[in-house]
């Protein structure tokens, strides 16, 4: 390793297996036996995968990344690109399948602020609990107890019990023992996406500080392309497990938003990553494509969608929503279809539905399809969620037509809008006088 | 950059040295295991209403239920040792040896969590749960010092109090034999969730194989006798009772044999503990 690198990755590969459910019951491992046994289904495998019991799925495949001290490296990428794998790499969370790791430093992992506080506890006591989790001996927290009390700003509640604290105190007190850790090496996901404004201004601060001033290594995985921007020297952008740009954070940033752009009137889902904050997947969406069999439209014309899926448990009143966004990543509109239909377990069905475009002005929109249900409460459960079809729509105008101004007007067409009436109000000298 | 000598860096492999341990990472956490510690027994008791009281009352309530049942509906012998003192004591120290091992059976799961998040030595949990065990064997011993006393004062009977401060070695011993096995229950129920149901089973029957709640000498020849003396709990009971009462059935061939065990069992678990470390992550 040369004098300055901070971080080696070496010919590095992170397998898992498909259908596998490794953490699994006695009982099912054997019946998952019994059914291979017999040449049947296996019973446990996951609907709708297509590999069969055992088949390898590689979440990275042959990364080799060298991080010297100073930089601020972004990691972007869609989502099952690996980005997070790489960072639970980095930090120890879980060990490659081939290759090696060497980090010649302290790593803090920010994977999520105040990981392991206790609500019993006091704020106090939880500093030195999450102090000494992330590594620091005791005098070591001894020492700087002041600073991270300071730094919090919850002097008067330090001695309160977390449970009492709002999910911001909560936020402030984990991020400032993680921020007075002497570590060479901070590792964060998605960390900014949480607290109000003051609170990720504040840790973009910390964490720019920390790279250009005290010469510490920052390692980011990010959506948001404004805080890659604002924060990294350096950028990486993942693709289905393998570093396919290494550099520039702006042209980083325009290969991935380039990326998200689809050309396809088809998509297959079988082996596309879910988002991990899918917790439960009774749909699964096995594919979707244009009726039309191509991706670009006139205003006027409507897109029909056909979405095949099947149901791994009774769904009632299926809903979906069709997220619009720009290429920018930036929310247009979404189309909202409220009890699309009623699935059954084990059913599979071909849903088509057609949405107008009469409203967007000429450019490219990239898509997500949600499928969700509605509780008890009215409130919003999501059961699917993948990237969907892009589509170029180009306005038919007809003589006389301005061209769509998109930086001042948006990328709406509002529609609608009519004349109602145009009533004289002139003042005039009466005529015949 | 001379890697072998800075402490601060960090080799991953694909294909580790299994047979590293890893103790050293363990030694410089040992704050975090004495944190750990410390803030079980904080959560613990916040919000009793008798706080550590209850780990007097415990053992006490116990040791009056199996001088009930088997001093006196099974009528079983305690070798000439006051029945108090006798299931008190063995109480104790089974209680020391299954609280080890139940805590530790659950370190991946109870904390699947926290290792998903940050990494740390995943033995220091286990290691934390033994010494919160010997935390709480200590505050136990106080009922049994105090019967003990007043045993000691009225006359009927004594213990051996130098015996008693020897007999702290054997809970070195039995944490030994706890953790390891501890260790490795955890590992298998990482992989087979459903293997926790039966550990606390497991725990009753080896309890039962054990001379807890009768002495060695009364275990009738044969089959039954066989298989107590292949428990390696019982040389460290006998041992415990013969220090402290100067009555037991031990031989050193006995205790080799244990001991011996002892050190197979805390190895392997380790080495498997280790093993499922490393991919636990990947299955929760």
């Amino acid at each position: 390793m040369e004098k300055d690198t901070m971080i080696a990755v070496r010919g590095v590969s992170k397998r898992y297996r498909i259908g596998q459910i490794n953490s699994t019951t006695l009982q099912r491992e054997l019946q998952s036996w019994w059914a291979r046994k017999r040449g049947k289904e296996d019973p446990n495998r996951k609907i709708g995968s297509k590999g069969t019991y055992g088949d390898l799925f590689y979440a990275l495949q042959d990364i080799d990344l060298t991080v010297h001290a100073g930089e601020a490296v972004g990691i972007i990428g869609a989502n099952g690109a690996g980005k997070s794998t790489l960072l639970k790499l980095i930090s120890r969370i879980t060990a490659p399948t081939t290759g090696t790791i060497d980090i010649a430093g302290r790593v803090t992992t920010m994977l999520e602020v105040g990981t392991g506080f206790d609500g019993e506890l006091t704020g106090r006591e939880n500093i030195y609990f999450n102090g000494t989790l992330l590594g620091m001996r005791k005098e070591e927290i001894d020492e700087k107890i002041e600073d991270i009390i300071e730094f919090s700003g919850l002097r008067e509640f330090i001695d309160t019990p977390v449970k009492r604290y709002s999910s911001g105190m909560y936020m402030k007190l984990g991020f400032s023992v993680t921020a007075n850790l002497n570590s060479e090496i901070i590792i964060v996901d998605e960390v900014l996406a949480v607290g109000d404004n003051d609170f990720q201004n504040k840790c973009i601060r910390y964490m720019k500080e920390a790279s250009s001033l005290q010469g510490r290594t920052v390692l980011c995985v990010s959506h948001n392309m404004q805080q890659i921007r604002k924060l990294c020297t350096r950028c990486i952008v993942l693709d289905q497990g393998r570093i396919v740009f290494d550099g520039d954070p702006e042209e980083a940033i325009r290969i991935y938003l380039h990326q998200q752009v689809r050309e396809e009137t088809t998509i297959d889902y079988s082996d596309i990553a879910r988002p991990s904050w899918l917790k439960e997947q009774p749909l699964f969406l096995h594919s979707a494509h244009f009726a039309e069999e191509r991706s670009s439209f006139f205003h006027d014309e409507k897109i029909r969608l056909v979405l095949d899926c099947s149901a791994a448990a009774d769904i009632q009143g299926v809903s979906l929503r069709i997220e619009v966004r720009d290429p920018f990543d930036e929310p247009t509109g979404t189309f909202i279809l409220y009890d699309l239909a009623d699935l059954r377990k084990d059913e599979r069905r071909e849903i088509t539905v057609e949405y107008p475009l009469r409203e967007f002005s000429d450019g490219t929109y990239i898509t997500v399809y949600n499928f969700f249900v509605r509780d008890e409460l009215g409130s919003n459960l999501n059961i699917e969620n993948v990237p969907g079809l892009s589509f170029q729509v180009r306005r038919k105008r007809t003589a006389g037509e301005l061209d769509w101004d998109h930086r001042n007007w948006g990328k709406i067409a509002l529609q609608g809008a009519e004349v109602i009436s145009v009533r004289d109000r002139t003042e005039r000298p009466e005529e015949g006088k | 950059m001379n890697e072998k000598q800075d402490p601060r860096h960090v080799h991953i492999d694909a294909k580790p040295d299994l047979l590293d341990l890893h103790l050293g990472d363990v030694w410089r956490y040992r704050d975090f295991v004495v944190s750990y510690t410390q803030s079980y027994f904080l959560k613990r008791y916040k919000q009793t209403i008798l706080g550590p009281l209850w780990l007097l009352i415990n053992p006490l309530i116990n040791a009056l239920m199996n001088l009930f049942v088997f001093g006196v509906i099974a009528g079983i012998g305690t070798n000439g040792i006051p029945r108090l003192l006798f299931y008190l004591s063995g109480h104790g120290i089974w209680n020391f040896l299954a609280a080890i091992i139940t805590s530790c059976s659950v370190t991946f799961s109870a904390n699947a969590y926290l290792f998903g998040k940050v990494w740390f030595p995943r033995l220091s949990i286990p290691i934390a749960n033994t010494l919160i065990a010997t935390v709480e064997y200590a505050i136990q011993l106080i009922p049994f010092l105090l019967c003990a006393l007043y045993f000691a004062l009225t006359g009927t009977f004594s213990i051996r109090w130098g015996g008693l401060l020897l007999s702290f070695g054997l809970l070195l011993w039995l944490a030994a034999l706890g953790l390891g096995v501890g260790v490795i229950v955890s590992s298998a129920t990482a992989k087979y969730r459903d293997l926790s149901l039966l550990v606390s089973l497991f725990v009753r029957f080896w309890m039962y194989a054990t001379p807890v709640v009768y002495p060695l000498s009364e275990v009738p020849q044969g089959l039954a006798y066989t298989l107590v003396l292949l428990n390696p709990v019982t040389p460290v009971m006998e041992c415990f009772r013969y220090l402290l009462f100067g009555v037991g059935e031990v031989s050193v061939g006995m205790i080799a044999y244990s001991l011996i065990l002892t050190v197979l069992i805390l190895f392997g678990g380790l080495y498997c503990f280790n093993r499922i470390e490393r991919s636990f992550m990947d299955t929760v």
